[in-house]
């Protein structure tokens, strides 16, 4: 899967951006112009940010560590004010429409944090109270339906202090569902959690997708959201340097076969022949643009040709290998 | 587990009014969600990795009609509670939180111990004559234990007292990082604050109310109670005495909350609950080190500090009203002031704990 090596245009085939400035408010649930943010020191957390987050997408705003993530999260739900530029969430602005906007959204910002002396389920209770259009009368159903959605229900009395690591993700999880959202804002939902929490946090975003709700996850684990989102935007230092449906990400980056034999000269020369493009020849391997070609017509001829395939594969390029393109750095780098 | 009889919380302040027969639909669809998803969330009945997102999916998908039923009903029939049930909700919850804390449980018990201990050590040394304080009036009449000990404590305890939870208010929500998470809810800042600041001056109240009701008790418990023989030398009933004590403790209060407002407006500069405690604190003592130079005689009349023991206003017949109005409306005057400089710095302040 990572054998494929990113042309020298890959950031020409990057996917074609929305451009935020001319999108419909009624279409997106997140828009971001020219989002800016200096911090005293003039560092510049998010420069010049311009995002659109479509209704009912699940979009995953990816990143290094440090590349303007959650300041950009801060902003956008009002707890910072930009240096410059503006945003919207649910068609209203921010921060001046956050009493508007933000009972219909649900956050997780920066990790779990909650009262260590109350139990889970009071915890939830505190955070309901301070939704001014929340129903007090309905708080227990739905505190308990939040925290049975993430797997809480049994740990509801236990206090927060004794809580593990995993189960206050969780608990974060469920004060983002406490009620009707239109619009999740999950960053970094599946820090803490084991492999198994993160495929139910995966499988958890699927289903509130389900029900129309716009997902913003931010993670800097890309096979993390790789799965479940339905767009992407990717920071680097800062900057937004790509965004845009998946599959329009990938489709820039053109599958490839991958045929591992000992007569690599023999191989790539009738690729070449049958017309692929950019052929290409490493150590006992050589690579092709699939193209229009089938890959079962390729394979046969080259064992009617006499070439030894001891291996045959069609590699489609990860988002990771798109990424790594388009920031030029390996994932997990601090910036 | 879910119907919405039991959906109706006992300890919830709101619910007594709501009226039996208003059944929200948005409850009704949100109650059964439970049992719907009850074992089936993130902890599926399943450990084989395959089939172990399965039921947490069909969990989410009867939880997901109800949530969208909720949206329907919600803007259909708009529930929005009104803005001062809202506020009395959080203020209820901010009670809550604090009259629940260790640490404010265990300064309201000192102060309850201090008149206790007061009137004991009273019993047992007192007799001595000679000075005719308001702390030998005591062991003549058992109501004064009240003003003494409230005398005693204005000064130093007391004030201790409301700083924690004043300091506490924003700083400690800051620091735990529980901040951003109700200002997402979304809160508010303005109504946060008045909020924050509305519970300091339930504390300070129920802390002086506390410290008048143990020496009350401790009073009738230890020495002789009847009419009281006034600081102007005439005498009232033990009724009246009584309302003096409710004036003087009302008094206290005021100048307690005071400082709370003080203490919340230290609290919006910094995320260290602790170091928001100690500045509030520091300032009550940097103050009585200002009022006790002679030379800075000007300079008393515009410290906080100066009027908390005006109370004794109270002890004088007539009621010495001129010098309690004063107080308070320098009591006032900080309230209005801190609680701007709170605002001012905290509906500006960048969230970034």
């Amino acid at each position: 899967m990572t054998m494929v090596t990113m042309g020298e245009g890959a950031h020409e085939a990057a996917p074609p951006r929305v451009a935020p400035e001319t999108a419909p408010s009624s279409d997106c649930s997140i828009i971001a112009r020219g989002l800016t943010k200096r911090f005293r020191g003039g560092q510049v957390a998010v420069d010049d940010l311009h995002l659109a987050v479509p209704r009912g997408s699940v979009f995953g705003f990816l990143g290094p560590n440090g590349s303007g993530k959650t300041t950009t999260i801060r902003m956008l739900l009002g707890l910072t004010q930009p240096t410059s530029g503006g945003c919207e969430v649910l068609g209203r602005p921010m921060p001046a429409g956050l009493a508007d906007a933000l009972p219909r959204v649900g956050a997780l910002v920066e990790g779990p944090a909650f009262y260590p002396y109350l139990s889970g389920e009071a915890n939830l209770r505190r955070y309901d109270a301070a939704d001014p259009t929340s129903d007090p009368r309905t708080v227990t159903a739905r505190v308990g339906a939040a925290l049975d959605r993430v797997g809480l229900a049994a740990a509801a009395g236990k206090r927060y202090r004794a809580y593990s690591l995993g189960m206050r993700q969780r608990l974060a999880i469920a004060a983002a569902l406490l009620g009707p959202r239109e619009l999740l804002v999950l960053d970094e939902p599946t820090n803490g959690l084991d492999p198994q929490g993160t495929r139910e946090v995966r499988s958890l975003i699927k289903d509130v997708a389900a029900d129309g709700t716009t997902v913003f996850v931010s993670s800097h684990l890309l096979g993390e959201v790789e799965q479940m989102c339905t767009h992407v935007g990717v920071m680097r230092t800062g900057r937004l340097v790509a965004q845009g449906p998946i599959a329009e990400l990938r489709a820039g980056h053109a599958p490839r076969v991958r045929v591992e034999t000992p007569h690599t000269a023999q191989a790539a020369s009738l690729l070449g022949r049958l017309g692929l493009t950019d052929v290409r020849t490493a150590m006992e391997e050589v690579t092709a643009e699939l193209g229009d070609h089938t890959p079962e017509g390729i394979c046969a001829d080259l064992v009617a040709d006499g070439v030894a395939v001891r291996g045959f594969a069609v590699v489609r390029p990860s988002l990771e290998e798109v990424f790594v393109g388009l920031t030029g750095e390996g994932f997990d780098v601090n910036a | 587990m879910s119907t919405l009889s039991s959906a109706t919380p006992a300890g919830d302040v709101k619910d007594s009014t709501a009226p039996p027969g208003a059944t929200n639909p948005a409850g009704g669809a949100g109650a059964t969600d439970p049992d719907g998803g009850t074992g089936a969330g993130f902890h599926g009945p399943s450990t084989g990795s395959g089939t172990g997102t399965r039921p947490a999916l069909a969990a989410g998908e009867q939880l997901g009609s109800a949530a969208g039923e909720r949206l329907v009903s919600a803007t259909g029939v708009p529930v929005r509670p009104s803005a001062p049930r809202a506020a009395v909700r959080l203020l209820a919850s901010e009670l809550g939180l604090t009259f629940r804390k260790p640490r404010n449980i265990a300064m309201l018990i000192v102060l309850a111990c201090v008149p206790v201990l007061l009137g004991v050590v009273l019993r047992v040394v007192g007799g001595d004559n000679d000075a005719p304080s308001l702390i030998t009036q005591v062991a003549g009449n058992g109501l004064m234990l009240t003003f003494a000990a409230m005398t005693l404590l204005v000064e130093l305890l007391l004030p201790l007292a409301v700083a924690v939870v004043a300091g506490d208010a924003i700083a400690g929500e800051a620091g735990g990082g529980t901040l951003r998470y109700l200002l997402t809810a979304p809160a508010g800042r303005t109504r946060l604050l008045a909020v924050k600041f509305a519970n300091v001056s339930v504390f300070a109240l129920v802390a002086c109310s506390v410290v008048a009701a143990a020496a009350l008790i401790t009073g009738f418990a230890l020495f002789p109670v009847g009419p009281v023989t006034l600081l102007s030398g005439s005498t009232i009933s033990i009724a009246d005495g009584l309302l003096r004590i409710l004036i003087v403790t009302g008094y206290a209060a005021a100048g307690m909350a005071a400082l709370g407002a003080v203490g919340l407006a230290v609290s919006t500069l910094t995320e260290v609950p602790i170091g928001a405690v100690a500045a509030t604190v520091v300032g009550v003592v940097f103050s009585h080190v200002l009022s006790v130079i002679p030379q800075l005689e000007p300079v008393r009349p515009y410290l906080l500090t100066s009027w908390w023991s005006s109370f004794d206003g109270a002890l004088r017949d007539p009621v010495a009203t001129d010098v309690m109005t004063q107080g308070l409306l320098v009591f006032a005057a900080y309230t209005v002031i801190c609680g701007s400089l709170a605002w001012a710095r905290f509906s500006s302040r960048d969230i970034t704990s």
